[in-house]
């Protein structure tokens, strides 16, 4: 039973970090409809920037992280005005290999700059409490929490501000929103940096109770992907919901089925899912 | 009829260099670099019929290129087969598992099918990778053999190596080439420019669809298999992901969706990969600005930009013929107008 709660705990965390990638892939998505394939690099830079920024210029956790945060939306707005916004009429393959292609730039720069070694991030919040017989972490605990308050703040912001109306007008309808006088450049690069906002976010959070790698981007970056298919494609509150299952059956299957084949879950869950769906799950019809 | 003559020499030329490249360097090396790269464009010429000319971009194809090197590498070290029946089993593996995965992954379209893809690509890598008691898991195997005797020919010598896997590079762009100027190569093309007419003018999407599918898998896997008895040891790297994108980035530089693309992009990158050795692990720095760039204002590689630049020229000079032509018929008309009056 202790187990259970444990993992249950586990789920929670990691699901947590989960939906935060899978938000900000998400909101891209429903903007240009395009899957960003250099997400996950993004959240590889925001999980370094965070790291030198604590241990070379001796910044506190939370300034690291807010740093952390503007260059990587920083880069991601670049990325959509350089890339992205010259290849908006361009066929589909176009923008995956293009994203593939800043992908590979973003790895080879930071392993040339960094190092490719496994490197720790110490977070100020590593001390062990018991709650009800369960052993946490308060690092675990800031991640549940600080995900939800993340979260709060945007749906506040889509749902309550003029500015997140827009994003969420461009999302349903890109023609429509032009026509309103909603200027489509501006949105599109103000999605793109809350979504590497979000990544940094993640990552920072997450980079203390694992490691910073070039590569620590691959494995989230395609375990968002199942996420925004298992919740809809562009779907915010499917992305939510998507994470959260993703993390709590990659714990619980680790314990109860093989820790090896843990990371293989998520896959073949995609698989049975558009095995079954090829459009995924609550796919919207007509688009 | 001048032009196609043209472009059969080019071909005689430089299927003659292939085979005295040998001759020319006594450089064991260069012929080492050489058989490597002429593997790797096996494997983009499979990902070419998918990605170029059917427009299904394809990120397990490093999957399938494992599974052709591991079928052989397990049937001829594990099972001790006779290697030529090996190297056969492993590509109608390769082509069954590629059959059964294009079944349910082409169901899917356009972001779907590379998100599917790209998972199934690490499903096959992470099973390779914790399977082992069969794949020997990180350690990978090792001691396959080199390619068995075909009646007196010997294949234990780089040289020979060299030219066995250019006779299968030669074989393969025959067969790329027939598929292509085929009706079955319109057809894919057609899917690629709009799936929903072909549909409408009556093709079947889905069994042509299916058809590249597996085309293009077990040219992954006869890669795999020359692969792994060339170097004849083989980790779970190569079906990692980077794999795919290194295979992507030589597609896309020679050019996707032509002929001469997998060849001139994969010698052009691995040669320069050679020369820029002090780089090793960052070279992507320079090779993945150039694929985004590439695909902004040349999304037809080297080999699309020199097709379209003689196409315009061809244009141009047929645009001036024209205007010459139409000057001539107005003066003309306007002589004979002249001598109407005078008369």
């Amino acid at each position: 039973m202790d187990i259970l709660i444990q993992q249950l705990f586990n789920g929670l965390t990691l699901g947590s970090v989960y939906s935060l990638v899978a938000l900000g892939l998400t909101l891209v998505y429903g903007i240009l409809h395009i899957p960003n394939f250099a997400h996950g690099a993004l959240y590889m830079v925001g999980g370094y920037i965070t790291l030198t920024m604590m241990t070379q210029a001796g910044l506190n956790y939370w300034i690291a992280i807010v740093i952390s945060c503007v260059v990587v939306g920083g880069l991601a707005v670049l990325m959509e005005r350089l890339v992205f916004h010259p290849l908006r009429h361009a066929p589909a393959i176009h923008d995956k290999i293009a994203a593939i292609g800043i992908m590979l730039f973003l790895e080879a720069l930071v392993q040339f700059i960094w190092g490719a070694e496994y490197q720790t991030m110490v977070s100020p919040y590593g001390q062990v409490v018991n709650v009800a017989g369960v052993t946490l972490t308060m690092q675990r605990l800031l991640i549940i929490v600080s995900t939800v308050v993340v979260m709060i703040v945007l749906y506040i912001f889509l749902k309550k501000t003029f500015t997140g109306a827009t994003i969420i007008a461009l999302s349903q309808n890109r023609e429509g929103a032009n026509l309103v006088g909603i200027n489509t450049n501006r949105v599109a690069m103000l999605t793109f940096l809350i979504s590497g906002a979000l990544a940094a976010i993640a990552v920072s959070l997450s980079a203390p109770i694992n490691l910073v790698f070039p590569g620590m981007g691959h494995l989230v970056l395609t375990k968002a992907f199942v996420i925004i298919i298992l919740g809809g494609m562009g779907s915010i509150p499917g992305a939510i919901a998507g994470g959260y299952i993703l993390g709590f059956t990659e714990s619980l299957g680790a314990t109860y089925l093989s820790n090896d084949y843990k990371d293989v879950i998520a896959f073949v869950i995609l698989v049975l899912i558009l095995t079954i769906k090829p459009n995924g799950l609550f796919a919207k019809g007509g688009h | 009829m001048a032009n196609l003559l043209k472009q059969r020499n080019v071909i005689a030329v430089l299927i003659l260099f292939a085979i005295v490249f040998p001759f020319i360097t006594n450089n064991n090396y260069l012929i080492h670099i050489m058989t490597l790269a002429f593997i790797w464009i096996i494997a983009v010429y499979g990902l070419n019929l998918l990605a170029g000319y059917t427009g299904y971009l394809s990120l397990a194809h490093a999957g399938f290129f494992a599974i052709g090197a591991y079928s052989l590498a397990l049937l001829t070290t594990k099972a001790q087969m006779n290697y030529w029946l090996a190297f056969v089993l492993a590509l109608i593996i390769t082509s069954v598992l590629g059959l059964l995965i294009g079944l349910i992954s082409l169901r899917t379209k356009e972001h779907f099918f590379a998100i599917y893809t790209l998972c199934v690509g690490y499903i096959i890598y992470l099973v390779i990778d914790k399977w082992d008691s069969l794949t020997g898991g990180v350690r990978g195997l090792i001691g396959i053999p080199s390619p068995g005797n075909i009646g007196p020919i010997e294949f234990n010598t780089p040289v020979s190596n060299y030219y066995l896997v250019l006779f299968f590079l030669l074989f393969t762009i025959l067969v790329v080439y027939r598929i292509v100027h085929s009706l079955s190569g319109r057809t894919y093309i057609a899917i690629r420019n709009s799936e929903d007419l072909a549909q409408t003018i009556g093709i079947n999407t889905t069994r042509n669809k299916l058809v590249v599918f597996v085309i293009s898998t077990f040219f992954a896997g006869l890669a795999g298999a020359l692969y792994a008895s060339f170097i004849r040891f083989i980790g779970p790297d190569i079906g990692y992901i980077t794999i795919t994108f290194d295979l992507l980035t030589y597609l896309i530089v020679g050019g996707i969706g032509t002929l001469s693309g997998p060849v001139i992009g994969t010698i052009l990158l691995v040669w320069v990969s050679q020369q820029l050795q002090f780089l090793q692990d960052y070279r992507m720095m320079i090779f993945g600005p150039i694929l985004t760039l590439l695909v902004i204002f040349y999304p037809r590689g080297i080999s699309g930009g020199f097709i379209d630049f003689r196409a315009k020229r061809k244009e141009k000079k047929q645009n001036q013929s024209n205007l010459n032509q139409n000057q001539q018929m107005i003066s003309a008309q306007e002589t004979s107008a002249a001598s109407n009056k005078n008369g």
